[in-house]
């Protein structure tokens, strides 16, 4: 029984001091942006490998997830007779919650172990160290650009997904099982308003911050060793994912 | 002097040494092993230095003197530190106590800005070279520059095809660090440790892991780019018949502490036991073959152990 508590009490103490870690690390990563947004090439670059490279899954898994919502909301609006509801019901659920979250998912898994694996390799093969001794801030000149990047692409993200999956909603509600054109989009314009649509904008930011802070903490705090960079590339993921849906119902807590 | 090297190696610091007072310290090589005094003659110097990792003592009272102008070789077995003294050189890890000067300067002293500021004198070759991965060979050497210097491209160009041209690597410039082969990228890591025009170049195993024809072109380097440059070496080691054909004075470093000091052919003649076998190579001596373990035959008839 002592032995329970007194590895709660560890794994306590241990989850503290990495929160107290990630909190410091932010702090660190906030007071360099100012000076890294001098140099908009490095974060720019970093948008593009972190947004632009992860478009295509994005959109392939909106698309998808936009005709399963369409199909199964089709199936369960039928039931009470009110099919030109879908665009609505998709609109507002796509916006507020399955848009920011599943991008956020899908980013950590695509953006965020590309990250983590990529400056834990950087630290594993002293090119961190090397940047140090050569008088170059490793934070400053590469894992804020990162962070920025992750932050920014995001959001962005998170409208094409939307965007991507309400063509995929109306294209097995209109086009495959009927429903009217005008009623589907007229609904859904009468019935979301500008703050739904701030609430998902919201959610996106928050979510990109928590994923690409997560990324480069995990890859740049790795153990410098293949085994210790794949650790760290596990628990990107897997905090992420985690931290995203406790954020998820925080701020729909919030918002309401 | 002739510099066949490199042409920019003035730099307008002016608390240099002149070149004549450089080819004087180079001419006049002192003859007895370099002791621990903390005078202008010093590059960088540690008295007295403690340090330890995770409560595992590294260094006790370690004291080293690198002499300017000359090529300073850290000997010792593997585990010995000799990484970690580089570190406690460029300022990465904080000696517990003692001092660690360079150019003058306690190195714990200096606040963040002075430090970096400190690191751009300094070149350091790691042992793998630490070359940056997203960036072709031309970049990576250009990089400090880039990095520190706003200058216009022409320039960066210049200096840069200088620098790979010193190494024999002007005609890879454009080749990315995975397509080198071990010895290429740490030329290639040279020339992007010289690039600053350093006062101190340290070398962190700059043979291991070499073919014999890449392990002369690099020692080559090492000895020609410090008369050249008019610098000082440290080469942190264990090729011992390398480093022996190069290094001004040589530290034999064992349990935390300089064991011996010299020149390569006073370490040679050493009457410590421990000198003698790491310079011969020697499995068995006061460095034990064995880990500790207890009485060989009576663990082997001993059934109760693991079936």
């Amino acid at each position: 029984m002592t032995g329970l508590l007194g590895e709660i009490a560890a794994n306590t103490r241990s989850f503290l001091a990495r929160l107290g870690a990630l909190t410091r690390f932010l702090g660190q990563v906030l007071w360099q942006v100012p000076v890294t947004l001098l140099r908009p090439r490095l974060v720019v670059e970093q948008v593009y490998n972190t947004g632009a490279l992860s478009l295509v899954i994005i959109m392939t898994c909106g698309l998808f997830v936009g005709m399963v919502l369409g199909l199964q909301g089709h199936d369960l609006l039928e039931r009470f007779g009110s099919e030109e509801a879908l665009g609505t019901g998709a609109a507002l659920s796509l916006l507020k919650e399955l848009g920011p979250v599943v991008t956020a998912l899908l980013f950590a898994g695509r953006a965020g172990t590309a990250l983590a694996s990529e400056l834990g390799l950087m630290r594993a093969t002293d090119q961190l160290s090397a940047m140090e001794v050569m008088a170059v801030d490793p934070m400053r000149r590469v894992v804020v650009p990162r962070f920025l990047g992750g932050a920014i692409a995001m959001p962005l993200l998170t409208a094409i997904f939307i965007a991507v999956a309400l063509f995929g909603v109306q294209l097995v509600g209109v086009q495959f099982l009927g429903i009217d054109q005008g009623s589907f989009w007229s609904q859904m314009r009468g019935a979301v308003e500008l703050a739904d649509v701030h609430e998902g904008l919201i959610k996106g930011v928050t979510f990109g911050i928590a994923c690409s802070l997560i990324a480069v903490f995990e890859g740049y705090n790795a153990e410098p060793t293949a085994e210790g960079v794949g650790r760290a590339t596990t628990r990107t993921v897997v905090i992420s994912a985690v931290v995203t849906l406790v954020l998820d119902y925080i701020l729909t807590a919030l918002m309401l | 002097m002739a510099r066949p090297l490199t042409a920019s190696n003035e730099s307008p610091d002016t608390a240099r040494p002149g070149p004549d007072e450089r080819a004087l310290n180079q001419t006049s090589k002192p003859a007895a092993g370099a002791g621990p005094t903390a005078d202008a003659d010093n590059v960088a110097d540690l008295t007295g230095v403690d340090f330890a990792i995770d409560g595992r003592a590294i260094f006790r009272k370690l004291d080293i003197a690198i002499r300017r102008g000359e090529v300073t070789a850290i000997m010792g077995p593997s585990g010995t530190g000799k990484t970690t003294l580089l570190r406690l050189m460029t300022g990465q890890y904080r000696a517990d106590a003692g001092r660690v000067s360079v150019e003058g300067r306690d190195v714990a002293t200096l606040g963040r800005r002075e430090l970096y500021a400190m690191r751009r004198r300094i070149g350091m070759l790691f042992q793998n070279g630490a070359l940056l991965t997203d960036l072709d060979v031309f970049e990576n050497v250009a990089f400090p520059l880039r990095e520190h210097a706003r200058l216009p491209e022409r320039l960066v160009r210049g200096i840069v095809l200088t620098k790979l041209h010193a190494v024999g690597l002007r005609g890879a410039a454009r080749l990315h660090p995975q397509q080198l082969s071990g010895g290429m990228a740490r030329r290639v890591a040279l020339a992007r440790a010289i690039v600053m025009d350093p006062q101190l170049l340290l070398y962190d195993e700059p043979f291991a892991g070499l073919d014999p024809i890449s392990m002369g072109v690099v020692m080559r380097l090492i000895r020609s780019l410090n008369d050249a440059l008019g610098i000082s070496s440290v080469v942190v080691t264990h090729d011992v018949r390398e480093i022996s054909q190069i290094a001004d004075s040589s530290y034999i470093l064992s349990g935390g502490q300089v064991v011996a000091s010299g020149t390569p052919a006073e370490l040679r003649e050493h009457p410590s036991p421990v000198v003698h076998q790491f310079m011969d190579g020697l499995a068995d001596g006061p460095v034990t073959f064995h880990y500790p373990a207890p009485d060989y035959p009576a663990q082997l008839l001993d059934r109760s152990e693991g079936a």
